[in-house]
This record gives C-alpha cells, structure tokens and sequence, in this order.
C-alpha cells in the first residue's frame, strides 16, 4: 500500500506564481524518502498541500488510501508533520506543547500523558519539559516539534528540514532516532539541505525543481548512474600539472590535487600512475558528497547518467 | 468522542493562557471597574440622583458589569487567536483532524469564560458600592452568555481578518468601546434628546445593556423580546461568517 500519493497536483499563487505543474508522485509504506529541491523549487508547497497548511489548486493528494480533500480527518490522523519553522507556542513549556497536539488528535488525557513521556524520552527532552519552550535551544525546539508530530503514533511523518542549523552532535542524534522511527514501520518523508543525510538515510527519492519532479526512482540506482567520483589529493610534495592517462586532474595549490575517477577506472590503477610520476599521496577525501553532485547534475538540467 | 477532547484542549489551554497572566486579563478590570464606581456612582451620582425609579449607583452596575463582559470577551479571542496565527501555532490545529466548529467552539469557550469571570469579579467589586439583588436571574444569565458569545465571535472574525497587531485594536478602540460608552451604560435614553433617542436604537450594544439591566434590577429602556431576537440573530450570523471564513482559510491557509 502506498503512505502517499499524488496525481497531477497543482498550485498557482493568487500572484500567478506556479508553484507546482501537475506533480506525481508514490511513497511505500514503511520507506524512507526524500524529497529534495532547492529552494523555491515546491517542496515546501507540496508538503503544505499535504499537510492541509496550503490548498491545492487542482490535483489529488491520498493518505493511506484517503483522499486529504475529502476524507480529510482520516487522512490527517495518518500524519505527522514537522515543519521547517518553529510554530509552537514559545511561552509553553515542552510537556504542554506535546500534550496539547495528543489532544487535537483526540487521544485521552491518561494516554497522552504516557505517550508525551515516551516522546519526550525519545527525543531526549523528559528533563527539560517543564521549561518555558523560548527558552530552549535551537536543537531543543526542533526536538520538540520532533515529539510533538509523533505523540499520536502517525503512520507517516513528514520532517521538513529537521536538522536545518543544529549541530553535528544534535544532528548524527537525531538521525538514529528517526531511524529508529522508521525501523518500527513509520513511513518518513524527508526534505533536507544536508545531501549526505538523505543519502545515508533514504531509500527512496524524489527531486523537485521548478514545480516539476525532475527524478523519482531508489538511491541506489540512481547513485549508479554517477559515472565520475571526484577525489581531493593531499601531496607530501610539490607537483606540476602532473599528466594521469584516463583521469581528470586540476591542481588546486602546489600541493592539493583535484581528480576525476571515471567508474570503469579503479582507484590503484590511479595510485599506480601516480607512484609512477613520484607523487606521495598522504591522504584523499571525496571532493563532494555523490547525491550532491547528481542533484547539481538534475537541476541543471543534464543528465549525468546520459552525459557522463 | 475525539472530537470532545479536541474540544476540551482548546478550551483548557484558551483558560490556562489568559488566567497565566492574570495581572495583564482579571486585575485591570477590577481596578478601572472600582474607579467607575467610586468615580461616577459615589461621587457624581449622588448628585445624580436616580434613574428610572433607581439609584444611579444601582442603575450604571448592570451595564459596567456588561461592559466588562464585551470588552474582554472579544479581546480574549481576537488577541489569543491572532498571537496564535502570528506566531503560526494555529498549523498545530490545522494539521490535526480538528473539524472547524470545534477550533470556534473552542476559541469562543475561552473568550465567554474570561468574559465571565471578568464579569463576576466586577460584580463583586460593585457589592462594596451597592447591594445586589437580581430581579430575574435567568434572564440576567441568558443575556450574559449570549453578549459573550456574540463579543467572542466578533473578536475571532477580527483575528481571522487582521494583518497585523494594529488591526486587532482598531475595531475595540475605534468602535467597541464608542458604542459601549454610547449604549446606554450611564445614562437612560429617555434622558436623551428625541433625535439621539433615535440614532441610540441603532447600537446593538444598547439592547444587551438593557435586558442585562432589566435582568438586575428589573429596569429597562427596550422590548426585552426584541433584544434577544436581536442578540441571537447577530450571533448566528457571526458564527455562520466565521465557519465560513475558516472553512475558506481566510487568513490561516495560502
């Protein structure tokens, strides 16, 4: 069964922007997905649409089988959405904040108190629930609005750039959480700036650009169709334009190397040519992160698996 | 049943806001209510005299009761529901399966219960002015709540509409509190001359004060009947604009 699905949805702002023309789009139960654009491109419309935030100009829009438009308050107990800014009450504490969001979705006081603890717990926020929420730290605050999308157990969360300004630490934290979310059957939509995260966690994906759904298809083959790795070179020594027969070289400074590895190359045949010409290579790192490069490749409008 | 606890969370946390900061919602009243009291009832109204048959005290604690009852039943929602479209918490009801009339139910409880209790801790203010017996109790408590839910609505159709902070204070600054001052709190109409006499019957708020009254001390200037007609019918059409308003997004939705 599909969590999500979407037929031709459109949304034209009342200034005539076309913010959405006419996307598709399908999420398995259970996956995890990403939804990736730049800015402006219509994630943050579409996810408006389905969380009932925005109405749609022509389209459909299913929850578990129900349609947002018409079956509105079954679609919206499937769903949980965290969204980009915080729109919580800042003058509420954090016990409040998820208790109150357990009472829009009619769950019983008794019952909510147990799951705002469960949340809370899980988020690492029990100790801090009782503060005034404006007095949390940007971490913290998205913690919450983690905690408060999940007190009713939906069957799909939506987390529109969850990580967005929190720190590493905060950050690798909050992943294994929603990991953990996911392993236990929760369908998740992500939106993310980080191209590592959604490379790491998602199994799923879909690109947005100019209203448009640009890719759709699983990470794995669509990482495949990455035909070039490029690699930064620390040399031990100074070096001149070195020539590498099959590989793209740039030399950044006398001694940083940028180089291109085609993937019917091997990385010894490249330390072997470069073994060859004297260079000492002491330590290598990708120049960019593979989703990055594709997701640059996409919305630029090549297709890197077609051009190379 | 969900859609009760929907229901009773609005409600429990429109209460909790407003009695959180009770020294900015239930102490102003009570003061600028004591001022009215010692002001015009003790001082200038005894030079007065009475009205209608009663001390002007007696006569003026109706309509101070109900003018507190107007004023922060409306500002209760109109602010509460504005700071929460503004800072965008509203998205919290939105997205969960809260039918609209229950987000206005709930909004509009909490604007009647401060209404309310404002209302009573003016009445007890008053009893260290005048004694207080009610002449006809259900109808002193029938017009309370409906002026309350009729000021609620106002006041959340205001919230939907503002842009911004100002424009949740032009309609209580600009027009509320003009009609309340001019609808018949201090004075009687028939103490007016024959043309304001007129133009007086077209201030709703005259209606709600004098049945208010009748129901207090048993004095009134208008036809009890009409008044609540009245009352009832401009609170239907408010509640119908307003579930038409939030069914459209007005204001809340792109």
């Amino acid at each position: 069964m599909n969590a999500l699905t979407i037929h031709n949805l459109r949304k034209t702002y009342q200034n005539g922007f076309e913010a959405l023309k006419g996307i598709d789009l399908e999420v398995k139960q259970g996956d995890f997905f990403a939804l990736l654009g730049a800015n402006g491109a219509g994630k943050s419309t579409a996810i408006g649409i389905i969380s009932s935030l925005i109405n749609a100009t022509s389209g459909t829009v299913e929850i578990f089988g129900h349609n947002v438009k018409t079956q509105r308050n079954l679609a919206k107990s499937c769903l949980g959405l965290v969204p980009q800014e915080i729109n919580f009450n800042q003058f509420d504490s954090a016990k409040n904040i998820v208790l109150n969001q357990a009472g829009y979705y009619g769950i019983p006081h008794k019952l909510a108190l147990q799951r705002m603890e469960i949340c809370l717990k899980q988020v690492d926020l029990w100790d801090k629930r009782d503060t005034m929420s404006r007095r949390l730290s940007g971490g913290m605050k998205r913690r919450v609005m983690i905690a408060r999308a999940m007190v009713h157990a939906p069957k799909l969360l939506i987390l529109d750039e969850p990580t967005a300004g929190v720190d590493i630490e905060i950050r690798r934290s909050m992943w294994q959480m929603i990991q953990e979310v996911n392993a236990q059957g929760t369908t998740i939509i992500l939106t993310t700036h980080y191209l590592e995260e959604a490379e790491s966690l998602c199994r799923n994906i879909a690109i947005i650009d100019s209203g448009k759904i640009v890719e759709h298809s699983d990470m794995v083959s669509l990482l495949t169709r990455l035909h070039v790795d490029y690699f930064i070179l620390d040399l031990a020594q100074p070096t001149s334009n070195p020539i590498l027969e099959g590989y793209e070289v740039k030399q950044i400074n006398e001694k940083i190397l940028e180089i291109g590895v085609p993937k019917e190359r091997s990385l010894n045949d490249l330390f072997t040519q470069l073994s060859a010409v004297n260079i000492r290579v002491i330590s290598m790192k990708n120049k960019s992160n593979r989703l990055e490069q594709l997701f640059i490749s996409l919305i630029d409008g090549k297709n890197t698996g077609k051009n190379g | 049943m969900s859609v009760l606890i929907a229901f009773k969370t609005i409600v429990r946390k429109e209460i909790y806001r407003f009695v959180r900061i009770w020294p900015q919602t239930l102490l102003p009243p009570a003061i600028t209510t004591a001022l009215y009291f010692l002001i015009f009832g003790k001082l200038i109204g005894e030079r007065i005299g009475t009205v209608n048959g009663v001390s002007y005290m007696d006569y003026i604690v109706p309509g101070i009761i109900l003018m507190s009852v107007i004023t922060h039943s409306y500002a209760n929602v109109v602010s509460s529901f504005y700071s929460t479209k503004f800072q965008r918490n509203i998205e919290e009801l939105l997205v969960a399966p809260v039918p609209n009339w229950v987000i206005l139910a709930g909004y509009i409880s909490g604007g009647i219960f401060r209404g309310i209790l404002v209302g009573a801790v003016v009445a007890v203010i008053s009893l260290f002015f005048a004694p207080m017996t009610i002449q006809n109790p259900l109808i002193a408590i029938a017009d309370v709540l409906l002026t309350a839910t009729l000021f609620s609505l106002a006041g959340f159709i205001n919230a939907i509409l503002a842009e911004s902070f100002d424009d949740i204070s032009i309609i209580p600054n600009f027009v509320l509190t003009p009609l309340s001052y001019l609808g018949g709190v201090f004075y009687s109409v028939d103490m007016l001359p024959q043309i304001w006499q007129h133009i007086s019957l077209g201030n709703p708020i005259l209606y709600m004060v004098n049945t208010f009254r009748y129901g207090i001390i048993g004095v009134s200037d208008v036809d009890i009947s009409l008044a609540f007609l009245m009352t009832g019918g401009f609170t239907l059409l408010l509640a119908l604009c307003a579930l038409w308003l939030l069914s459209r997004g007005t204001g809340i939705k792109t």
